[in-house]
């Protein structure tokens, strides 16, 4: 080996013993990092991600808030103003403009009704939005008990829960719809009328049947995700230990089980939102959705199809929406699983 | 060529992760005759299986090679592109791992797996293949060969399949076998077999064999040298009696003392190494072991200890071994 | 320092786990532990050795009723256990687990990670009681407040296997079973973990059940050791008198396998080399589990089970050919 003469350089005191102290400053623990402040962290470094995320609050600012100021109202019929291509001014609204007077533009001009149409895509944003995020929010809760009860209990419990599971996945969920908003159309209206009750109207029969839908079918992929992160969580050593410190049951799924499933949770749960948003457009396309003359992206673009060759705006403005929200949220879904999902972990 | 079979100069090789470079090997000199058994020890995350790894020049990302020299039987290693470095793994240098579990591919049978290996190198036809892969399974010591290679990875204990992954490693009778931990996973008494089982093939095929493990007792079985490796660097290199009977390194001193004695008819404390394993991401500026050692000068906290010659084959890191040097060198100047 | 009085007794004490066989609704038991007796003295440790599948981690966690025993009884300090509600017994015995990994929750700060134990059974009377207790049992395996904050994951396996150890400490138990405490730790680190094992117990008076497939840490900490082999107890005796007077075959050529960290004692000596595999804990031999791999194993062997008997004073083993065997 090569002999180093550093000997030259050195004088006494570098060989005399060093302090506790000073050795005791080599050794200094990074920050603390915890799971939240570290996925978020991830999540900020991921572009995709954040513009995403960044898209997902415009549209929701477009389709919360603007409706709101907007100079026309969704159902607002303009005489005058029908069929309208995007920018142009009726005969009547040229007149004003003459005056002096300030007329808004229609963005996207006018429908066969003379209704605003940037308005009325703005306005299905927010309904397809709401039903995306109410229904994931009930596949979410009824999926994770069930699927944490399934798991947790395992044995017969788990048996006969997860064979309905497999039956629920294999009734056809279109002809469920068509049956339950059939069914459900005479008694539900029959209970609008009654007082404390008036809400069902607004917000329409169909658009219920439609979460009744998702609550009834949508849940088991939720309930089978959550059921097999259990599993691998309840035999973890930590579960151990706090059966060995004397820890209950429910202790054990609040403390231990729910925590470390709730990466999962949140990932599921942002990519159910788009797929929600999609199964939602699709069946108001058919006719199944909210009722006129509240719109719907679906319900928007099924209109729009009968005058495709003399309007095509009119279907390209809501498909083009509902793929903005769909394909923005699976970024952020994906996304949010490379930050929080303890697997992908290093 | 050289003396050497293996000789590694002043390796250097970090991983870029996404916190940071980690300088997972920093200043490695290693080196290796035909034949020898060479013992690297050190705990996890010293460097032990990257340097063995870069020697196969399989690196995994986001790690990259960043200085110094891989000579191995010959080659350049670090000089050598992908393509060429396959003809030599599996050839020449062919390795083992800890977990036999994994490192078989359960939808293959035992047979397949060695015939692949075989064909890749040779230019035997399968039939050929099949002869040879029976004589592996003789030379390990599996009964029935014939049986065996009909059979799947999860049809043999652990004990059997580290046995079947020898056999595989030893099909083109390399001329080095590196073998990473290859009885942690399994229990003492199959360990002992498996040992013997190495140091048997070894006299026979006259093989070097490189011996990645954290056990004291395995390297003071089997090898001729032992490198002692801390946080990336090697802290001492000498023969086994050299580190077990004339340690130089406070490392290697320290792991030695603690170690429980079987042999031992008192019972007497444990000596620990104090303290914890350095934070590879944010190394201290000079001697990575001086935090936890008990004779760490002011010298070690500032700058990295040189190699020093303990005798012709026996170096280690430690400024200890400098301050001697420089003690006689003052006495001299004094004198004159 | 010891007393004569068994702190926890455990009497044929058996373990059957059922497992599917390979025919459709075939059923099979595993024989995790097959009949198992000892007792353990206040204030002793009692290692627990063998080879992975050998029930001795089972023994342990049946002992804590984590599992709950197919057959047998389990005393502590003189009370039955075996049926009883354990939640006051969790107190008392505690368990700190092998891999230092699993065994923290990664979402739970140091601090609540022994809080928990405060919490289950109502320890601390105000937060800043709780806070000064986590503090004091923390301080007690060489970590600070400045740790509580942290994460499992921003720890050193050593530093993790302390938080573990505190964990058990949080309920001021008498008893703990130390399974493979320092089988995943670095070299130098398990000295500094098995001195405190000792430190403690010398403190707080504490017994051990210590087990762990290392023979060496074993018989360093333990003042007598079992050996199991495939759910049974063949050997139990003082820890010296165990490894320079092993009487069982099995014993002996574990002792040998062993390899000794000094090359001049490792190359001078003969090793007894086993042949063979651990049999399948579903299928185990008839008569004495051991005989197939035994080099004295005869038709008696096979036939009959082997007696469990007193050799020497507190020295017991189980084997048909004691006399050739020695």
């Amino acid at each position: 080996m090569s002999k180093n003469k550093l000997s030259l350089q050195l004088n006494t005191d570098d060989f005399l013993l060093a302090s506790d102290e000073e050795k005791q400053s080599l050794t200094v623990m990074r920050t603390s990092v915890g799971f939240w402040k570290d996925g978020i962290r991830r999540l900020k470094k991921n572009k995709i991600a954040m513009i995403s995320l960044v898209v997902i609050l415009i549209v929701f600012i477009l389709s919360f808030l603007v409706p709101q100021f907007y100079p026309y109202r969704y159902e607002q019929q303009i005489r005058g103003s029908e069929n309208l291509a995007p920018m142009q001014y009726s005969a009547k609204e040229l007149e004003l403009k003459e005056t002096g007077e300030s007329v808004f533009p229609h963005i996207l001009g006018t429908d066969n009704l003379g209704r605003d149409y940037a308005v009325r895509v703005m306005m299905g944003s927010r309904v397809s939005l709401t039903v995306g995020l109410v229904a994931s929010c009930i596949i979410l809760l009824i999926g994770s008990i069930y699927g944490s009860v399934a798991g947790f209990f395992g044995g017969w419990v788990d048996m006969i829960m997860m064979r309905i599971v497999d039956m629920i996945y294999t009734v056809p969920d279109i002809l469920i719809i068509v049956l339950l908003s059939v069914a459900f159309d005479q008694p539900l209206k029959a209970l609008a009328q009654r007082p404390g009750f008036q809400w069902i109207q607004v917000i329409g029969v169909n658009l219920i049947s439609i979460f009744v839908v998702f609550a009834l079918l949508y849940w088991v992929g939720m309930a089978r995700i959550v059921r097999s992160q259990i599993l691998i969580l309840k035999e973890q050593e930590y579960v151990t230990a706090a059966r060995a410190l004397g820890a209950s049951s429910a202790h054990i799924i609040k403390k231990h089980l729910l925590t470390n499933c709730i990466g999962t949770l949140i990932v599921t749960t942002t990519l159910q939102i788009p797929s929600s948003i999609f199964t939602e457009s699709f069946l108001s396309f058919l006719g199944l959705g909210v009722a006129a003359p509240m719109p719907s992206l679906g319900s928007l673009a099924s209109a729009a199809l009968n005058g495709m060759q003399s309007y095509p705006h009119r279907l390209f403005a809501p498909a083009l929406a509902i793929s903005i929200i769909i394909l923005s949220f699976n970024l952020l879904g994906d996304g949010l699983r490379d930050a929080f999902d303890p697997k992908l972990k290093s | 060529m050289s003396e050497y079979l293996v000789n590694i100069k002043n390796e250097r090789l970090s991983f870029f992760t996404p916190a940071g470079e980690v300088k997972a090997l920093n200043d490695v000199s290693l080196h290796l005759r035909e034949g020898e058994v060479l013992g690297i020890v050190g705990e996890s995350g010293s460097g032990k299986s990257v340097t063995a790894y870069s020697l196969m020049g399989l690196t995994a990302y986001p790690g990259r090679l960043i200085g110094g020299n891989l000579e191995f039987n010959g080659h350049e290693i670090e000089k050598m592109t992908e393509k060429e470095m396959r003809k030599i793994r599996g050839n020449e240098i062919s390795i083992i791992f800890q977990d036999p579990m994994t490192s078989l591919n359960p939808v293959y049978t035992i047979g397949n797996q060695i015939r692949e290996v075989i064909m890749l190198h040779t230019d035997k036809n399968s039939k050929q293949a099949n002869e040879r892969a029976k004589e592996l399974l003789n030379l390990v010591g599996i009964n029935e060969p014939e049986k065996r290679l009909k059979q799947y990875p999860h049809e043999l204990s652990g004990g059997m399949r580290q046995r079947v992954m020898i056999a595989i490693a030893l099909a083109c009778e390399p001329k080095l076998l590196i073998a990473d931990e290859p009885t942690t996973a399994l229990d003492v008494t199959i360990q002992a077999q498996i040992l013997e089982l190495m140091m048997e093939l070894k006299e026979k095929l006259g093989m070097a064999i490189i011996m990645i493990t954290h056990d004291l007792g395995v390297v003071a079985n089997m090898c001729d040298r032992i490198a002692v490796m801390y946080a990336g660097k090697v802290v001492e290199y000498g023969s086994t009696d050299d580190i077990f009977y004339n340690p130089s390194h406070e490392y290697t001193k320290g792991l030695i003392r603690s170690i429980p004695k079987l042999t031992e008819k008192e019972h007497s404390k444990l000596v620990p190494i104090e303290g914890s394993p350095v934070d590879m991401l944010n190394p201290p500026a000079g001697c990575p072991f001086a935090p936890r050692c008990t004779s760490c000068m002011k010298i070690c906290l500032r700058e990295m200890p040189p190699y020093t010659d303990v005798t012709d084959i026996h170096y280690s890191a430690c400024w200890l071994l400098q301050k001697k040097e420089f003690e006689q060198e003052q006495a001299q100047k004094g004198d004159a | 320092m010891m007393e004569h009085k068994n702190l926890v007794e455990v009497q044929n004490l058996k373990q059957y786990f059922p497992v599917a066989g390979s025919k459709l609704f075939e059923k099979k038991v595993v024989k995790a532990v097959d009949n198992v007796s000892f007792g353990i003295k206040k204030g002793e440790t009692l290692g627990l050795v063998g080879e992975s599948g050998c029930g001795k981690t089972t023994t342990g966690r049946t002992l804590l009723r984590l599992y709950e025993p197919t057959d047998g009884k389990i005393f502590y300090d003189g009370e039955d256990i075996t049926k009883v509600n354990m939640l006051p017994y969790r107190r008392k015995m505690q368990i700190v687990f092998q891999d230092p990994y699993a065994s923290l929750d990664p979402r739970m700060t140091v601090g609540d990670i022994v809080g928990e134990a405060i919490d289950i059974h109502k320890l601390a009377s105000s937060r800043s009681d709780r806070q000064d207790r986590i503090i004091s049992v923390l301080s007690t395996v060489g970590l600070n407040s400045e740790h509580a904050n942290r994460y499992p994951h921003e720890f050193s396996g050593g530093q993790r296997q302390r938080v573990g150890i505190a964990r058990a400490l949080a309920v001021d138990p008498e008893f703990i079973v130390c399974d493979e405490p320092v089988s995943a730790l670095d070299v130098s680190i398990q000295a500094q973990v098995v001195n405190m094992f000792e430190q403690l117990q010398e403190e707080l008076g504490l017994t051990y059940l210590f087990i762990a497939h290392d023979l060496s840490i074993v018989k360093h900490i333990s003042n007598r050791i079992g050996v199991m082999y495939l759910g049974k107890l063949v050997e139990l005796a003082d820890s010296y008198e165990l490894t320079f007077h092993s009487v069982h075959p099995y014993t002996k050529s574990l002792i040998s396998a062993i390899p000794v960290a000094d090359p001049k004692i490792s190359r001078a000596s003969k090793r007894i080399v086993l042949e063979g595999d651990v049999p399948s804990p579903v299928n185990p031999p008839s008569g004495c589990r051991f005989r197939t791999r035994c080099a004295y194993a005869d038709e008696l062997c096979a036939a009959e089970e082997p007696e469990w008997r007193e050799v020497s004073t507190g020295h017991f083993a189980a084997c048909h050919h004691l006399d050739k065997v020695n």
